[in-house]
């Protein structure tokens, strides 16, 4: 608990994250209350409006969760401060958890308060659209926005950790998510099948299915998935847990 | 105390620190000298268990570094007055110090009274300059009232009234029965600070013993000659067993006074010109000593040197010294 405590002031005691969670949030509302807002008022469009079409845009905000994520690592690194933590706690398995439980909660916390403020903000311009949060499925997809998140954190958090460099994690973790996880499609016969174990297709699943086609973020519409929506995030959990797993072996080994 | 034993690191093909073995001694500020690039720094980090020794390792109090329960409260060490986030102020980067080795908030506002920084605490430690940023490393390095400390280069890029009252703090931690450990390249600085010398070379142990020792066998007596015939008085002394060393038409000669030498050249009809009683400066005789140790030699060998004993001295010892606690500082 000390080092979450440790963690969270370092964390809040620079301005990168504030702005990294107000980015998030008006990325994840803003587009939103435009697309609620501005959609001609009939019952035709009204049907074409879900509660899927309220986490359109949780995959653009959690673009600035990656960063965050990174920046809460690599900054370390960056300024020299990541040796100045490892004095003071040479154990540093427990430094980099920590730092990453942290990192995941402010990002899980973000993501729901995104996700939901959202949903609250449709409702609150377009009364007449049907995204009342009923089935399971629909829960899903609007709180899963949190978990997905967290996890997606941890995955930056990890690489940022590896690569120790702003500049070298953000273009790699950027360039995967928005590229190459849809330039694999261009793989003839296989593109499809390797698609659906690309990490960020795999989690857009936990979102998107049985939301309609209002995610489609990763662009997996057509897709044959192996898995169901928690099977993809259960995947996605695992790519970014192995991921860590790796980074402290590989941070406890070399020199700070 | 630190103990050190056959410490050795390699990046790559480069052998930074090479079967390095040393003690510091607790009560009194033990200087480790030694050329840039000899291999310091990275002593200190795997002192702080920062770098991962190849080999060798060090103990602390017969502890190894990430043994320690709270380390802050056993060693205290300011490596690089630059680590720390510029957009964090003062006070917050030693409260996070502080909270990860249960130490009281009290403690962060002391610490910062005792290095002068007690009115810019809030201020972000971007904006701080080089003598600010060392007193805050500082600082963080007095935050758990620690038995041990490190400083590697405390007086880099510090005006005089800085080092002067760096030099002046460490001496006093000393003399409170601390272990100080401080390093620097400039030898001038470590004969009025340190009591006591380790020095390297090439990441070897060159000496270890006190200042005054390595003063003693380094700055030897030496008188400088000139004059006509000098050929002869050459030939009179390498007989006498004091080869004389030839300098831009003048000869050094070791192990024999003015008078000595006034009286074998008046001896063997040598006019002189010049006689004069010199010593060799600390750098010189260390640069004896380290030899072929420097391992980033100036092309175009060493500028003469035939000041006056001690010639590197800084200017700045003449100022008087500032209280060691709390002196103002300057914005």
């Amino acid at each position: 608990m000390t080092l979450l405590a440790v963690e969270r002031i370092k964390l809040f005691s620079t301005r990168s994250p504030w702005w990294c969670i107000l980015v998030t949030f008006v990325l994840g509302v803003g587009p939103i209350a435009l697309i609620f807002g501005l959609t001609p008022n009939n019952p035709e469009n009204n049907a074409e409006l879900n509660t899927g079409t309220t986490v359109a845009f949780y995959g653009l905000a959690m673009m600035v969760i990656l960063v965050m994520a990174i920046i809460a690592i690599t900054n370390e690194y960056r300024f020299g401060t990541i040796r100045e933590t490892f004095k003071a706690v040479p154990n540093r398995t427990a430094v980099l958890l920590s730092k990453a439980t942290l990192v995941a909660l402010v990002s899980g916390v973000a993501g729901e308060v995104t996700a939901f403020a959202a949903w609250g903000v449709a409702k609150l311009v377009r009364p007449s659209a049907d995204i009342a949060i009923d089935t399971a499925s629909e829960w899903r997809t609007v709180a899963g926005v949190g978990l997905v998140f967290a996890l997606a954190a941890l995955l930056a958090f990890a690489v940022g950790t590896l690569l120790r460099s702003t500049a070298a994690a953000v273009s790699i973790v950027l360039v995967w998510a928005l590229l190459v996880e849809n330039l694999v499609l261009l793989i003839p016969r296989a593109g499809d099948e390797i698609k659906t174990w690309m990490p960020f297709t795999a989690v857009d699943r936990f979102i998107t299915a049985g939301a309609g086609e209002a995610g489609g973020e990763g662009g997996g519409v057509g897709l044959q998935y192996p898995y169901g929506p928690w099977g993809g995030l259960g995947y996605f959990a695992a790519v970014a847990i192995g991921l860590l797993i790796v980074a402290v072996v590989v941070a406890e080994r070399r020199d700070a | 105390m630190i103990e050190a034993g056959s410490l050795t690191k390699r990046y790559g093909s480069t052998l930074a620190v090479d079967d390095l073995s040393f003690t510091v001694e607790a009560g009194r500020v033990t200087g480790f000298l030694g050329p840039n690039g000899a291999g310091k720094s990275t002593t200190m980090r795997m002192i702080l268990g920062l770098d991962r020794p190849n080999n060798g390792e060090v103990r602390i109090d017969g502890k190894l570094y990430r043994e320690l329960h709270h380390p802050l409260r056993v060693v205290g060490a300011l490596l690089d007055a630059k680590w720390v986030h510029p957009n964090r102020s003062a006070r917050s980067h030693l409260a996070w110090l502080a909270r990860s080795n249960g130490i009281s908030r009290k403690r962060v506002d002391e610490v910062l009274e005792i290095v002068g920084l007690g009115n810019v605490a809030g201020k972000r430690a971007g904006g701080f300059s080089l003598g600010m940023s060392q007193r805050l490393g500082i600082a963080g390095a007095l935050l758990g009232d620690p038995r041990v400390l490190l400083f590697d280069e405390p007086v880099n890029g510090l005006d005089p009234e800085g080092i002067v009252w760096i030099r002046k703090f460490m001496q006093a931690l000393a003399a409170e029965g601390r272990t100080v450990f401080v390093s620097s390249h400039l030898l001038s600085e470590m004969s009025m600070t340190a009591d006591h010398l380790i020095v390297i070379g090439r990441g070897r142990l060159i000496a270890q013993c006190t200042t005054q020792e390595f003063v003693e066998q380094a700055g030897e007596a030496s008188v400088r000659v000139r004059g006509r015939g000098l050929e002869r008085l050459h030939a009179v002394l390498a007989e006498s067993g004091h080869p004389p060393r030839q300098e831009d038409g003048a000869l050094l000669v070791g192990g024999l006074t003015t008078d000595e030498v006034g009286e074998l050249a008046a001896k063997h009809n040598v006019v002189l010109h010049e006689l004069t009683a010199q010593r060799g400066s600390l750098e010189e005789a260390f640069m004896q000593l380290t030899g072929e140790d420097v391992e980033f030699h100036a092309h175009g060998g060493l500028p003469p040197s035939n000041g006056p004993a001690l010639a590197a001295v800084s200017p700045s010892d003449d100022l008087t010294a500032p209280a060691v606690q709390a002196s103002p500082v300057r914005r």
